[in-house]
């Protein structure tokens, strides 16, 4: 085999490793996270852990129940999918189909900057307007609430859903639209009666990967929702999620400790929703191909 | 009837905007208090000096600095892998289920919460590989993080340049990776360097991924090598938003304002460079 050839074997050896990488970081990931997690099964039942209404990792004996922090991401979830899903399509379908071309710019301009700011800068600011603003205007006794939270990621998946739902708008066939007012019917009736039809398996991915990213933001979350450990029976309370509990605690753990391992397993909960979340938006992409 | 169908299309369109509206206004609105509140403490000292007192006075310089190696370092283990991988998924592979699998694993990869990068790291990279919370821990986990972006990027450029030149360099008798290489990546570049400037601007603004793995809350020196812990730009103002009291307000929002303009600024340049890139291109 000459020099070339043996050079260009290895760079293509050296491509399809690094392509193939992207699978062997998925599988890492999950074997990293079940190594330290799936520890804490040998002391903790898999029910009591998943089902336990008590989140004492540091009392004795420790209680490693993780429903009120399910519950907690859940309730902001819900609340900010609430806001954000109607709000984001009705925004993707002014700027697709209704905005000129001009102001269409600009408002894809504006939601691109939105995705560029830090989740740490929004939670910032949340801290020091939208907390102070809930707590008065609500008479609430604090304004780090479930709500506070659902209000500030509402407006951080804003960008996921409408760019996705969007391209998924603009997608359809100019022929459908044009069909529909060649019939005599409005541009609105063209638009919700075609072409959102149309485009539905787009804003079904759009949905789910903005819900994705709200369920697995950290920073601001933990910034403005109080981190309440406690079962959760209103948006107007204080809640702690999936991912602020990681996040606050495990700088304060003992490496090897159980609590370190429950840490990690809420990482495995985490992983298993937004893993499935991205399954289903493949689907939905993917069923529309066909 | 008709006259129905127009009024009701009057109010469904009034609302799409004022919803759109509602969704951009705040980001200008944002933006412009954080310039507004921050400016004031920018200075040469608040740039660069070391912070004094507890943090509650004194400079950022440290966290600049740590912010600077973490994206350096994130971009010499992201870039290389991140385009090799995407050179793949447009020159190599096949339409098969590996290559649905790679596609499939990108997906998730991007839709892995950024918290959950940092238990990974943590577990992988400071216990597994004992690198200890440092630099480099920091900078792999980041990586990891950024690849799917970098992957995308690049994968749409290198779609983007057109199939006539690969099978013009082919024709001459340059083998398949002559032809990557000269014929294809070049023309790539600006899409390339757009995904970089992209994954620079997330890998400088993510705390969660940085918490246990490198960030530290006060450093008294600057990193010495890449085993050091460093303290970074969005970690700190975490830290001086709740970990420390009394601290002045305008301090924060200068901190706040520092991480937006690099974050913004870089944003910019990658829009910049896209739209000169279409500009340019002439096939």
């Amino acid at each position: 085999m000459s020099l070339k050839n043996f050079k260009e074997a290895l760079i293509e050896k050296i491509i399809f490793l690094s392509g193939i990488a992207s699978i062997i970081l998925v599988i890492l990931i999950f074997i990293f996270l079940a190594k330290e997690g799936l520890s804490l099964f040998k002391s903790v039942h898999l029910g009591d852990f998943l089902l336990g209404r008590r989140w004492h990792p540091i009392s004795e004996p420790p209680q490693f129940g993780v429903l009120p922090l399910i519950l907690g991401s859940l309730f902001v979830t819900l609340g900010a999918a609430v806001i954000s899903v109607p709000m984001g399509i009705a925004s993707a379908i002014y700027i697709a189909e209704v905005a000129p071309p001009r102001m269409k710019e600009i408002l894809k301009s504006g939601i691109e900057l939105l995705a560029a700011i830090p989740s740490v800068v929004l939670g910032f600011i949340g801290m020091t307007t939208l907390v102070p603003f809930v707590k008065h205007h609500l008479n609430l006794p604090t304004g780090l609430t479930a709500f506070s939270g659902s209000v500030m990621l509402a407006f951080m998946a804003m960008p996921t859903i409408v760019s996705i739902a969007e391209d998924a708008l603009t997608a359809v066939p100019q022929k459908y639209k044009e069909a529909a007012l060649a019939l005599g019917a409005t541009r609105w009736q063209a638009i919700h009666r075609v072409i959102l039809r149309a485009a539905s398996s787009g804003i079904v991915a759009a949905v789910m990967l903005g819900i994705g990213r709200v369920v697995g933001e950290t920073m601001a979350v933990m910034m403005i929702t109080g981190n309440a450990v406690r079962m959760p029976t209103s948006l107007f309370q204080p809640v702690r999620t999936l991912t602020a509990t990681i996040a606050a605690e495990m700088g304060e753990t003992v490496r090897g400790s159980a609590h370190y391992h429950a840490l990690f397993a809420i990482g495995i909960v985490l992983f298993v929703i937004t893993f499935v979340i991205n399954l289903i938006a493949d689907w939905a992409v993917h069923r529309k191909l066909k | 009837m008709k006259y129905n169908s127009y009024r009701s299309e009057k109010i469904a369109f009034t609302i799409l905007f004022a919803a759109t509206f509602l969704v951009v206004l705040p980001v200008i609105f944002i933006i412009l208090m954080i310039i507004q509140k921050g400016y004031s403490v920018i200075s040469w000292e608040f740039l660069f000096t070391m912070p004094a007192k507890g943090m509650r006075e004194g400079g950022i310089w440290p966290a600049i600095v740590g912010t600077l190696y973490l994206v350096l370092g994130t971009l010499i283990f992201a870039l290389p892998l991140g385009v090799l991988s995407a050179i793949f998924l447009t020159e190599y592979a096949k339409n098969n289920a590996l290559t649905r699998l790679v596609k499939l694993a990108i997906i998730n990869l991007a839709g892995v919460p950024s918290v959950v990068y940092g238990l990974f790291g943590l577990g992988i990279f400071v216990m597994f590989l004992k690198f200890g919370a440092s630099i480099l821990a920091g900078s792999l986990t980041l990586a990891i993080m950024v690849l799917p972006i970098i992957i995308t990027t690049t994968k749409e450029a290198l779609e983007s340049v057109p199939q006539s030149f690969r099978e013009v360099s082919l024709s001459l008798g340059t083998s398949k990776w002559e032809t990557i290489r000269f014929s294809v990546l070049p023309y790539a570049l600006p899409g390339i360097l757009t995904g970089v400037i992209l994954a620079v601007s997330r890998a400088a603004g993510e705390t969660a991924p940085i918490l246990f793995t490198v960030a530290a809350f006060y450093l008294p020196k600057l990193p010495e090598s890449v085993f050091n812990q460093v303290m970074a730009l969005p970690y700190h103002l975490y830290v001086l938003s709740t970990q420390v009291p009394n601290v002045d307000i305008r301090l924060r929002y200068g901190t706040a304002l520092v991480l937006l303009m690099l974050v913004l600024s870089l944003n910019l340049m990658a829009i910049v460079v896209r739209a000169k890139f279409r500009k340019k291109k002439k096939w």
